[in-house]
């Protein structure tokens, strides 16, 4: 049967051209990889390249001509044992008839009713714990450690790598110990290289372990952020689901102290965007354990996002075998009526003092903690909204495109007709955070700040 | 105050002395015997199945041209005889394979059917992503084949991972990581080499040199442009070999591999070879002649060379010829498959983001 040659697109936004050239005449025989004529677009001259082998038969676009739609048949290649005359012009085309979900119309929209968002789970809740149990007054630093060695003795899969984790028992000691105890194979020192063993981290998950890679600091993270978001987040999704990756990229974020801009971001927001990532932020020592064991066994990958300054802060923990927690659940810590400031990490702990402090002023507001930032738990901030009708976040960070930006943007979307005042946000000063003691404490997010944004949504300024 | 210069040792060593022969000890292996002794039906099954991706990828080029396959599209056209040389001496069982954007071939190479892969590229339900991932984003866990990656540079990082994965788990298999000559100058490869050699990790590194890093010449790119060097500043072997030879690279494949499953490291491998075709469908060209194309098309063939071969041990240019009838057909059969299955259901727009429910 004679093969129609069709003028190709040679680009994914080519619809016409010119064919500047033919190199191959009527009768010339053709192989696959010869180059047949040279077309033009408004952008290159490219050259087509015969797939198939004959004998060009009929040329029916002569040389020269401009506006050659794509498709259009431009001539005809005789195949073997076939009469090179008789390849004259082809049939007129069938039109592709527009079948939906069939498949022959190339990038037809899917109509919206076809879309099914994936439920989130609703029934989930912190494991209880039974009345009389004990509690043991804890680090964040210990907890975390805890939590990671408990994992360990689990499951021989986990491991941690990073920088200083393992002979010098970790830059801000979280993991003090486990190399005692786990040995050089499952906690690893790795070189100055954030980029390299963040990849490496990620394709020991890819090659099915589970491994725990420290960053001395998230914002070292910045040389690695391309393995957490195009290898560690997307590669499920690019891969029909076939590839998992569950790694934790845990490590200090946010501001510490007096350590100026490049070591004092909070990355939160940059994470919690990425589809594909469950993003962690815990306060208290029990939930720092509690969502690190569950983040370990979570298959998705995990930005774990700790701070440097609650490390050494300690609390209760309770002393349950196995206390895991649910990922994308906040907690509210302090119950009131009044008004709902939403946080996490450090800002909870600002949340708190503030809420005492307002208590004081007969104002009693209700403190949530995030928990997880990715998926954000929108039916705890909402439940809280339809209560108190205020709300405030406290957040330490920029306030652009920030958790608070999305917290807004949920309650005005789904909780608008419970707002009695303008929802508003306490973050850190849109500035890279100064060095001096005075500009750094100017910058930072503080108590009154939050104290005086409440008593603005209360009208009682 | 300067450090006094080392005095050069001056007694003669035998090479399993000398430390720094190590470096040199592989491709003094290769250099004795290039060719591996292949059997009439290795070299017809290799001829076969480089046979099978050139046929292949110029089936792709040409839905490409008919707009069936969209956004970007590497073609492997005339690196065939890398991925049949390297990836046959490999243990299927064991070992991980990780590569690129430019990964048909790779694919192919492992026998996965070609149906599933031409409707990834033209994104059909079919696809081996389901067609959510287009024709960078491949893999097969199944065969050990990691993707399938966009991000130039960062499959060498994640196949140290894969290595390390092979060593923690003591399982006896090597990863074997392609990269290009383009990727060869991303800072991430060589965190990966300095690591790979420090841990002593189980994994070839390849330089699949074709040349051209897009549009640039290697020269233009490189301050070393002998690729298999650059992995001397971490003691890690190099080996310069003939990518257009699928014989020459089996061999080497065989004397890397054996070195790397004895514990003792990485290898880094160049692999020189010629992309016959654009960078990605849409390349205009102009960076080199028509005529350096056509003179390794015509000289250098990987196909024609290994059929060369066959053909001087006995095998009649008939049974050639029917074979890649076969694969005319097999290529024909994919083609229509991918062109007539269905693009994935709209519901499955937010599968796969997440494994777990929360």
């Amino acid at each position: 049967m004679a093969i129609e040659l069709k003028m190709p697109a040679l680009s994914p936004t080519m619809e016409e051209g010119t064919l500047a050239k033919w190199l191959k005449s009527e009768g010339d025989e053709i192989v696959a990889g010869d180059i047949i004529a040279e077309i033009e677009t408004d952008k290159a001259t490219m050259e087509f390249e015969a797939v198939d082998e004959g004998t060009l038969g009929k040329i029916l676009v002569e040389e020269g001509t401009e506006g050659v739609k794509v498709g259009t048949v431009i001539a005809m290649i005789a195949g073997e044992g076939e009469d090179v005359s008789a390849t004259e012009a082809p049939d007129e085309p069938v039109p592709v008839e527009d079948t939906p979900g069939e498949g022959k119309d190339v990038g037809r929209e899917p109509s919206e009713a076809e879309i099914t968002k994936p439920a989130r789970k609703t029934d989930v809740k912190d494991p209880e714990v039974p009345e009389g149990t004990s509690f043991t007054s804890t680090s964040v630093r210990e907890a975390l450690r805890d939590g990671m060695a408990e994992e360990m003795r689990k499951d021989e899969r986990v491991f941690v790598m990073g920088e200083e984790v393992a002979q010098y028992q970790g830059a801000y000691k979280v993991t003090q110990g486990l190399l005692d105890e786990f040995g050089p194979k499952r906690v690893i020192d790795t070189p100055i290289t954030e980029y390299g063993f963040a990849g490496i981290g990620t394709g020991a998950a890819m090659g099915g372990l589970r491994p725990i890679v420290e960053f001395m600091t998230f914002n070292f993270a910045m040389q690695a952020i391309d393995h957490i978001i195009n290898s560690a987040a997307k590669t499920n999704y690019m891969s029909g689901g076939q590839m998992r990756c569950p790694v934790v990229f845990r490590g200090p974020n946010g501001a510490a102290s007096r350590v100026g801009a490049q070591h004092s971001q909070n990355y939160g927001p940059w994470y919690a965007s990425v589809p594909g990532l469950i993003v962690i932020a815990p306060y208290d020592a029990a939930d720092a354990k509690g969502l690190m064991k569950a983040a370990i066994r979570c298959e998705d990958p995990v930005v774990f996002l700790e701070n440097e300054l609650v490390y050494g802060r300690s609390f209760d923990v309770p002393d349950i075998e196995d206390y895991v927690l649910p990922i994308g659940k906040a907690r509210i810590m302090r119950e009131g009526s009044d008004v709902t400031i939403v946080a996490y990490s450090i800002a909870v702990g600002l949340a708190l003092e503030a809420a005492e402090e307002l208590a004081g002023e007969g104002i009693e507001a209700e403190v949530i903690d995030l928990r997880t930032l990715r998926p954000l738990d929108k039916d705890a901030i909402l439940t809280s909204l339809a209560k108190t009708n205020r709300l405030v976040i406290a957040e330490e960070g920029w306030p652009t495109c920030s958790i608070s930006s999305e917290v807004i943007a949920i309650c005005m979307e789904e909780g608008f007709d419970h707002l009695d005042a303008p929802v508003t946000r306490v973050c850190d000063e849109d500035v890279p955070l100064p060095y001096a003691a005075n500009l750094e404490k100017l910058a930072l997010i503080d108590t009154p700040r939050i104290v005086a944004a409440v008593k603005k949504v209360c009208y009682r300024d | 105050m300067a450090k006094a210069p080392r005095s050069k040792k001056t007694a003669t060593k035998s090479p399993a002395e000398d430390t720094d022969f190590i470096l040199h000890s592989l491709q003094d292996r290769l250099e004795k015997d290039r060719q591996f002794k292949a059997s009439k039906e290795q070299m017809l099954h290799f001829y076969e199945q480089m046979l099978l991706i050139r046929r292949f990828e110029e089936r792709a080029g040409q839905l490409y041209g008919l707009g069936l396959i969209g956004g970007f599209c590497h073609l492997y056209i005339g690196q065939e005889a890398v991925a049949i040389g390297l990836q046959s001496a490999l243990d299927g069982d064991k070992d991980s394979v990780i590569t690129g954007y430019r990964d048909h071939g790779h694919m192919l190479a492992y026998g996965i059917d070609p149906k599933v892969i031409m409707a990834e590229l033209t994104g059909r339900e079919a696809g081996i992503s389901k067609g959510k991932g287009g024709s960078m984003h491949m893999f097969s866990t199944e065969h050990k084949f990691y993707g399938g990656h966009g991000i130039v540079g960062a499959q060498v990082a994640l196949g140290g991972g894969l290595a390390l994965a092979h060593q923690y788990n003591n399982d006896g298999g090597l990863c074997l990581a392609y990269f290009g000559d383009g990727a060869a100058n991303q800072g991430q490869v060589y965190e990966t080499m300095n690591m790979a050699a420090l841990w002593k990790l189980p994994i070839v590194f390849v330089v699949e040199n074709n040349q051209y890093a897009m549009g640039t010449a290697v020269g233009r790119s490189s301050a070393e442009t002998e690729f298999h060097r650059r992995g001397t500043a971490f003691r890690i072997p190099g080996m310069d070999v003939n990518g257009m030879d699928v014989l020459e690279v089996r061999q080497a494949a065989e004397i890397a591999f054996a070195h790397v499953r004895e514990g003792k490291g990485p290898v880094l491998m160049e692999c020189n070879t010629y992309r016959y075709r654009g960078h990605s469908m849409s390349d205009p060209a102009k960076y080199r002649t028509r005529e350096e194309v056509q003179d390794v098309r015509e000289h250098k063939d990987p196909i024609e060379g290994i059929k060369k071969l066959l053909i001087e041990n006995g095998s009649s240019e008939d049974d050639l010829k029917a074979i890649d009838k076969d694969i005319r057909k097999t290529v024909t059969e994919a083609a229509d498959f991918a062109e007539n299955s269905p693009e994935p259901e709209a519901s499955e727009l937010y599968t796969d983001v997440l494994v777990g429910e929360y």
